[in-house]
């Protein structure tokens, strides 16, 4: 009798969606810290006295050991680490940008078991953000949708020409191009942006928060449509998410950052 | 495969939602060997649902006729609206006998990740109906997941200028539940939540 090597094995990771199977099984995605995105069916957890079942909601930040399946892998065990979904989900703004970032990461990762180290630390960052309002959630959102991309091998030109290297800055900036673009390089129909609003992506991607947040609401809301389009462009498919995302102010106060 | 009409009924089965191959397979040949009678009563049943079952116009539940039947019945008070996700809620709240008095059926919860935003729920519906200023208290039992809080704290904030009582049903332990047995988030929700108790 053949017996299968590492039937049972153990990781944290970040729920991102959970699907309904059968009568009350879930199919639950979760970003992984050590095997990248796993698909596995937990079973039972729809019932109101199941033992993790509300470890297993979206935006969990959970400890897993699953079960290796013929096809989809089983979820033995759930502990919670963190449970960002209490405190995100209070306050609209702050939950739908949360969605667009699960989304983001799932199609980030379109292999399954592949590790995504980079992407899962920058998941819980930014759960952790939008959960501790240390950032405005729409700011938080496009930072983490900018460094995604980064990860993924997709970062934009932001001062350079993305086409020839031209130092700059330059004015025109070029979705299918990548970024900012030299007059030279410049394709047809490429945007002429606020050069405040290509300040303001540079500071969301380098992470200078204070200069992010002295951004005006229309610099704002360019840097928003430069990023959705940006993105759009590199996944082929929209965010289901993203055109949902509210981004007006929260009505949650800012809270102190909790010492991480 | 088999011929014709059986393995037409078998696909039409397995399009159900839990029904997989096996199970239509089995439902198939239960129904070949039945009694015609039970098999008429089960065509006509499901040609009643198609045709006369519709959503209540007042608060889209299913119904008969244009109203269902709480939204017609005259003992129920109006001030009170409870708000839930589908009209199996309804049922399931009616069940406890606690609630006497109307609902109104969203048609599902807020979930960005599958698209569905306030506007494919019947939120102005619900809007439209708190306007008249009936209503003075309003209840939002809807899932206690994450998109059903979402879509609470959702409603929560559009009615507040409003000036009703808005209320979200209780979350916590289970009846006839072992405490040691209880999730973090569960026990959490049941601390939060915990009343007095008036000797």
């Amino acid at each position: 009798m053949s017996t299968t090597p590492k039937a049972l094995y153990r990781d944290e990771g970040i729920v991102l969606r959970t699907q309904k199977l059968g009568e009350a099984d879930r199919i639950v995605t979760v970003l992984t810290r050590r095997h990248g995105k796993v698909r596995a069916v937990a079973k039972g957890v729809r019932r109101t006295k199941s033992k993790f079942g509300s470890r297993l909601e979206p935006f969990s930040h959970v400890d897993l050991q699953f079960y290796t399946g013929r096809n989809l892998d089983i979820v033995n065990q759930a502990e919670s680490i963190r449970s960002y979904g209490n405190d995100v989900v209070d306050d609209y703004p702050c939950y739908t940008a949360g969605t667009a970032v699960l989304e983001t990461a799932d199609r980030l990762t379109s292999e399954e078991k592949e590790p995504s180290l980079r992407l899962f630390l920058l998941v819980v960052g930014a759960l952790r953000a939008l959960a501790e309002r240390t950032h405005p959630a729409g700011l938080v959102l496009d930072a983490f949708l900018l460094r995604a991309m980064s990860v993924a091998g997709w970062e934009p030109a932001l001062t350079d020409c993305a086409r020839c290297a031209e130092p700059g800055p330059h004015r025109h900036f070029s979705v299918p191009a990548g970024g900012t673009v030299c007059p030279a390089c410049r394709p047809t129909g490429s945007a002429m942006p606020n050069p405040v609003t290509v300040e303001l992506l540079d500071a969301l991607l380098t992470g200078e928060w204070e200069r992010a947040e002295a951004s005006q609401g229309t610099n704002r809301r360019e840097a928003s449509g430069l990023v959705a389009a940006l993105l759009q462009w590199h996944l082929e498919r929209g965010l289901r998410s993203l055109p949902l995302v509210d981004r007006s102010e929260s009505a949650v106060p800012r809270r102190e950052a909790s010492p991480a | 495969m088999y011929e014709g009409a059986v393995q037409d009924l078998i696909d039409e089965l397995g399009r159900l939602p839990g029904v997989g191959p096996k199970s239509a397979q089995r439902i198939a040949f239960h129904l070949l060997s039945a009694e015609s009678t039970d098999v008429s009563r089960l065509v006509a049943a499901l040609t009643r649902v198609q045709q006369e079952v519709r959503f209540c116009v007042t608060c889209y539940n299913v119904a008969e006729a244009e109203q269902c039947r709480i939204c017609r019945d005259p003992r129920r008070t109006d001030d009170v609206l409870c708000v839930v996700e589908e009209p199996k809620d309804v049922v399931a709240i009616e069940r406890t006998r606690e609630f006497r008095g109307r609902y109104h059926v969203l048609g599902g919860a807020i979930s960005p990740i599958d698209g569905v935003g306030p506007d494919d729920l019947r939120v102005k519906e619900l809007m439209t109906r708190l306007m008249n200023g009936a209503v003075t208290e309003l209840i939002i039992a809807t899932d206690p997941n994450l998109e059903g809080e979402a879509t609470a704290a959702y409603l929560a904030r559009l009615v507040s200028p409003m000036g009703l009582a808005v209320s979200r049903l209780a979350s916590g332990l289970p009846v006839g539940g072992d405490l040691e047995y209880a999730d973090e988030v569960t026990l959490g929700r049941a601390f939060e939540g915990r009343r007095r108790i008036d000797a």
